[in-house]
């Protein structure tokens, strides 16, 4: 095999490349020059670069399916929706850190490196098609997540989250790679299309065994309920910028792998998954919308907002159709903008050079900064699912699939658990709109103007303009089947 | 001509939201454009949904000015109006100015903001009347939740969060479950346009759950007893002109879904469920008009008397008979325009003295004579005394349930006297008798105001003398819904036969069996 061909063969993963390339390049231009705020600001302003070079790699990626390295890594439709979902919401919450880590005096340059790193964890993720793949992927998207939760070093509150989130997320794994190990097993494969041969004929028990752990794994990374728990904790104590990333990138991950290993590897077994999968759905959904009331952290209320969303995304993996599959990629990209656009809000609530967290702060935001309030609150209503925001069509696209699927108890409650979860979202519009204005925050970053803007206006028009990213996702679901 | 008139009926006043939006500062000058645009917009609004009516052709039961799109790959942008839907936009689109009008001097706070919720909510009330899609109708039936909600948390009374949240919540519990039935009926149909859905006869399993989901949406928005409670506190506490929306439009949208959804997607399960209907609505008239009489606060007497004659309008459209249903159009809008005006009336002395206890007012004639005939005129509208629109209305409805269910229809006339007392009691406490000392210095009303009033005087009166211009405009529309629905009660009550499907194949006998 001469050089020429050797890149040709290597060129399905040219973003890959580039972004791990580019990362150790950006790690030695971090520690070579001279350390100071500005220069880690401008590193970390070349880490989103690096990203969006990324995103634009990807288009040269051949159309179709390839398989590489013996068939672990796949690049398809599927793929590179979500790497291009992925790398957005990476790429977003990087931009909504730039002004919070010039303005607390934390620029580091390994943050921006860290974020590449995670990144191209996620892409490995995505392209998994084999279990060590899977595992490799998920552990590279891990670690650097584990260290920006704790990035504020000097912060109790970040250094527990990163070690709780380090704890739980080791055992998660431990739990993952037991299930990966009991389904090799029993099937004598790593590989997810020889699973898919070896279960075909019906389930044996330790395959169910290890699909459950498996499942752990799943469900620990996208925070599903019961595996929920460090979520909020991990959410409020983290940097903010850091709680956007984490409710943003991994999760559209966490979800890639989630799908394409089920639909893939296991449509023997379908039945048994689906039990599963409809509890976690449901678990998360209930719990998501009634834990949340509570909540006086926007930051937590974020963190079970999540919850619910994730159990709102499940619904089309529940369903275990085309249909289904599609409604989850549209409910994930609608999800990442909205989520980056609500974050680029609560990173705004500064008063007197310190970030305020509690709901009560936003309180009068209606007439001290009418935009922002406007914005935010739309976004809170996407959220909530009301028409004719983006929201409303996400949750559309997924009780589509469930009902096809005859899942109505699954639907049924889903909607209701929708009603329940609207309850705290309006909470949250009643404070900026009917309460009394508190003191105005400071103004709006430039960067943070921008993410609001672009996310908010996506949200709103979505309605007007639905079809290519309809088209896409309807192409990458069609591409796992 | 060929442009899309719907659409820019459905879209102008969007389009002077956003002009609004424009207007920058909060001063004096801020003010009076966001109200001048938004007067503007309505009227021209007003005046090419005139155009509209004028083009219409009531002698036809088609859709008219239809518009179709692709959009969703699910779902179509199919916009279109038959003799049922067009009175409904007209309606609104007449009443919009009227709301701008009445909330000229009342809303001094965050107007430009107003001004926007109402525009926003007139888009989404035209676009929900016209929808032909059902996707499409329920982004525009749901999405009408988000100013509203605004309307009664920004501008409204004291408990105005806790209505606003009710309002919010409750509608949003019932329409819900009416998503999923649409999704539903999608795979069952393979589409959501409307005018297909009607033609297509859903299997009898279906239609019972397709329609007990698309009640729940309904008889909230409607609303129907029980589920009327959130619309006494949504009517106290929102401003005036919410109120008139409110009970005038937005009320509409349950009847109005009755008629467009379940009468003829579900003609069986209508028929069956039509004594539930009937049990609900007579319950509602006698049981909210002897809630009525015992009210202290004007709006929510005002309130109850709106569920207790939503009751005729659902008892009369389940009547399955022309004059029914016909009854029931012509009682939504003559109710639209009657509750809107006694709203307005209640505005007007809120506006002067900040209470609507009713225990507070009393000799208002003696102050306000031409105040008090209009009161008069739209008090005795909403009794029902012959000569106003709300006669016509009853009439028709109980006239249309005789044909079908005499105990019903006998149980409802009693209502009629039961809102004679309500509607009469308040007008004797608040009019007449010794003008309290607290109003001795309230002034009649002013042009403004006589502004506001006087086509809705002329409309009560005229379509109580004359209602035939809107009859003949849904008659053709009407006829064939009845057509449909008594085809279709006649297929169900056959005996089951074994009806030929389509997707199943024909039962061949293998050749060698037969050997």
């Amino acid at each position: 095999m001469n050089a020429m061909t050797q890149v040709q063969w290597l060129w399905p993963v040219l973003p890959e490349l580039v972004l791990g390339v580019g990362a150790m390049v950006m790690l030695m231009v971090g520690v070579g020059i001279h350390q100071s705020e500005r220069s880690a600001s401008i590193v970390n302003a070349w880490c989103i670069a690096l990203l969006v070079l990324v995103a634009a790699t990807l288009v040269y990626v051949p159309a179709g399916r390839t398989e590489l390295f013996g068939g672990s890594f796949v690049i398809d439709d599927y793929a590179r929706f979500l790497k291009l979902l992925a790398i957005t919401g990476s790429a977003g919450a990087l931009l909504l850190s730039l002004d919070y880590l010039s303005m607390d005096k934390q620029q580091r340059f390994e943050y921006g490196v860290l974020f590449l790193l995670s990144t191209l964890g996620m892409m490995v993720l995505i392209s998994a098609n084999d279990l060590i793949a899977l595992y490799l992927g998920l552990e590279l998207m891990s670690l650097p997540l584990y260290v920006v939760a704790a990035s504020n070093r000097d912060s109790i509150r970040s250094t527990e989250a990163g070690l709780k989130y380090f704890v739980l997320g080791a055992l998660s794994s431990g739990m993952l790679l037991y299930g990966a190990s009991l389904i090799y097993g029993f099937t004598g494969t790593v590989n997810f299309a020889g699973i898919a041969k070896a279960t075909g004929q019906g389930a044996n028990l330790g395959l169910i065994f290890g699909l459950v752990f498996l499942f752990v794994g799943f469900c620990f990374k996208i925070s599903a309920v019961p595996f929920h728990m460090w979520t909020p904790d991990v959410y409020e104590g983290a940097p903010t910028p850091v709680t956007a990333f984490f409710a943003a990138a991994p999760k559209v991950a966490g979800i890639a792998i989630f799908v394409r290993a089920t639909v893939v590897a296991f449509p023997g077994i379908t039945h048994e998954w689906q039990q599963i999968v409809v509890f976690v759905s449901i678990a998360s959904m209930v719990l998501g919308a009634f834990a949340a009331i509570g909540q006086k952290n926007i930051k937590r209320l974020m963190a079970y907002s999540s919850i619910g969303h994730m159990g709102f995304a499940l619904v089309g993996l529940a369903a275990g159709t085309q249909e289904g599959v599609q409604g989850v990629l549209v409910y994930m990209s609608i999800y990442v903008v909205m989520t980056l656009g609500t974050f680029a809000c609560i990173l705004s609530m500064r008063r007197d050079g310190m970030l305020v967290e509690n709901i009560s702060d936003l309180a009068g935001l209606a007439r001290t900064k009418p935009a922002m309030a406007f914005f935010l609150a739309m976004l809170l209503f996407s959220l909530a699912g009301i028409p004719p925001l983006a929201g409303f069509f996400a949750k559309f696209y997924v009780f589509l699939a469930a009902i096809k699927a005859g899942l109505y108890v699954l639907a049924v409650i889903g909607v209701l658990a929708s009603v329940v979860g609207a309850y705290y979202y309006l909470t949250i519009v009643k404070i900026m709109y009917f309460d009394e204005p508190a003191k105005s925050f400071q103004p709006m970053p430039g960067l943070l103007t921008l993410v609001l803007a672009v996310a908010g206006l996506i949200n709103i028009l979505f309605f007007a303009y639905p079809g290519p990213l309809l088209g896409a996702a309807t192409a990458a679901a069609k591409s796992l089947f | 001509m060929n442009w899309p008139i719907l659409s820019v009926v459905t879209f102008l006043p969007l389009l002077g939201a956003l002009f609004i939006c424009l207007v920058r500062g909060n001063d004096g000058l801020a003010k009076g454009t966001a109200r001048w645009v938004a007067m503007w917009t309505t009227l021209v609004t007003f005046a090419i949904s005139l155009v509209m009516v004028m083009r219409f052709d009531p002698t036809s039961a088609d859709f008219q000015f239809s518009e179709n799109h692709p959009w969703l790959g699910v779902a179509n942008y199919h916009m279109g109006v038959d003799g049922i839907s067009l009175p409904f936009v007209i309606l609104t689109t007449a009443l919009m100015p009227i709301c701008i009008l009445a909330s000229w001097t009342s809303v001094q706070k965050r107007v430009k903001e107003y001004m926007i919720a109402f525009l926003v909510l007139e888009t989404l009330m035209i676009g929900t009347f016209s929808a032909l899609d059902l996707v499409l109708f329920y982004l525009f039936f749901e999405g009408g939740l988000i100013p509203m909600f605004l309307i009664i948390g920004v501008w409204g009374g004291q408990r105005r969060v806790y209505a606003s949240f009710k309002f919010f919540l409750y509608t949003l519990l019932g329409s819900v479950l009416m998503l999923l039935a649409i999704m539903a009926m999608y795979w069952e149909a393979g589409t959501t346009d409307i005018p297909t859905l009607m033609k297509h006869g859903f299997p009898l399993g279906m239609q019972k759950w397709a329609w007990l989901a698309f009640f729940a949406s309904f008889a909230v928005k409607m609303p129907m007893w029980p589920v009327h409670t959130w619309l006494p506190d949504a009517h106290v506490e929102a401003p005036t002109a919410g109120s008139v929306i409110l009970a005038a439009i937005l009320l509409k949208m349950g009847g109005y879904g009755f008629l467009r959804f379940s009468i003829p997607m579900f003609p069986a399960a209508s028929h069956d469920f039509a004594p539930l209907i009937f049990t609900l609505s007579v319950v509602a008239i006698i049981y909210t008009s002897l809630v009525a009489l015992m009210q202290e606060d004007v709006k929510k007497l005002i309130a109850y008397s709106s569920v207790a004659h939503m009751g005729f309008v659902t008892m009369g459209i389940f009547a399955g008979t022309t004059q029914g249903i016909a009854g029931g159009i012509f009682q939504m809008i003559s109710h639209g325009i009657v509750s809107g005006a006694l709203f307005l009336c209640v505005g007007v002395v809120y506006d002067r003295m900040h209470t609507r206890e009713i225990a507070f007012y009393g000799g208002l004639v003696n102050r306000m004579p031409v105040y008090a005939a209009i009161f008069m005129v739209f008090t005795l509208a909403n009794v029902g005394l012959p000569g106003t629109s709300g006669f016509v209305g009853e009439f028709l409805a109980l006239i249309g349930t005789f044909k079908n269910n005499i105990a019903v229809a006998t149980f409802a006339t009693l209502g009629v006297i039961l809102s004679a007392a309500y509607a009469l009691w308040l007008y004797r406490k608040m009019v007449f008798g010794t003008l309290k000392p607290a109003l001795a210095g309230i002034s009649d009303i002013g042009f403004r105001e006589a502004v506001i009033f006087a086509p809705l005087v002329i409309l009560t009166i005229l379509f109580g003398v004359a209602p035939k211009p809107v009859l003949d405009m849904s008659a053709a529309s009407v006829a064939q819904l009845l057509d449909g629905y008594n085809k279709a009660i006649k297929t169900a009550e056959q005996p089951p036969l074994p009806a030929p499907r389509a997707d199943v194949a024909p039962l061949v006998i293998p050749v060698s069996a037969v050997r």
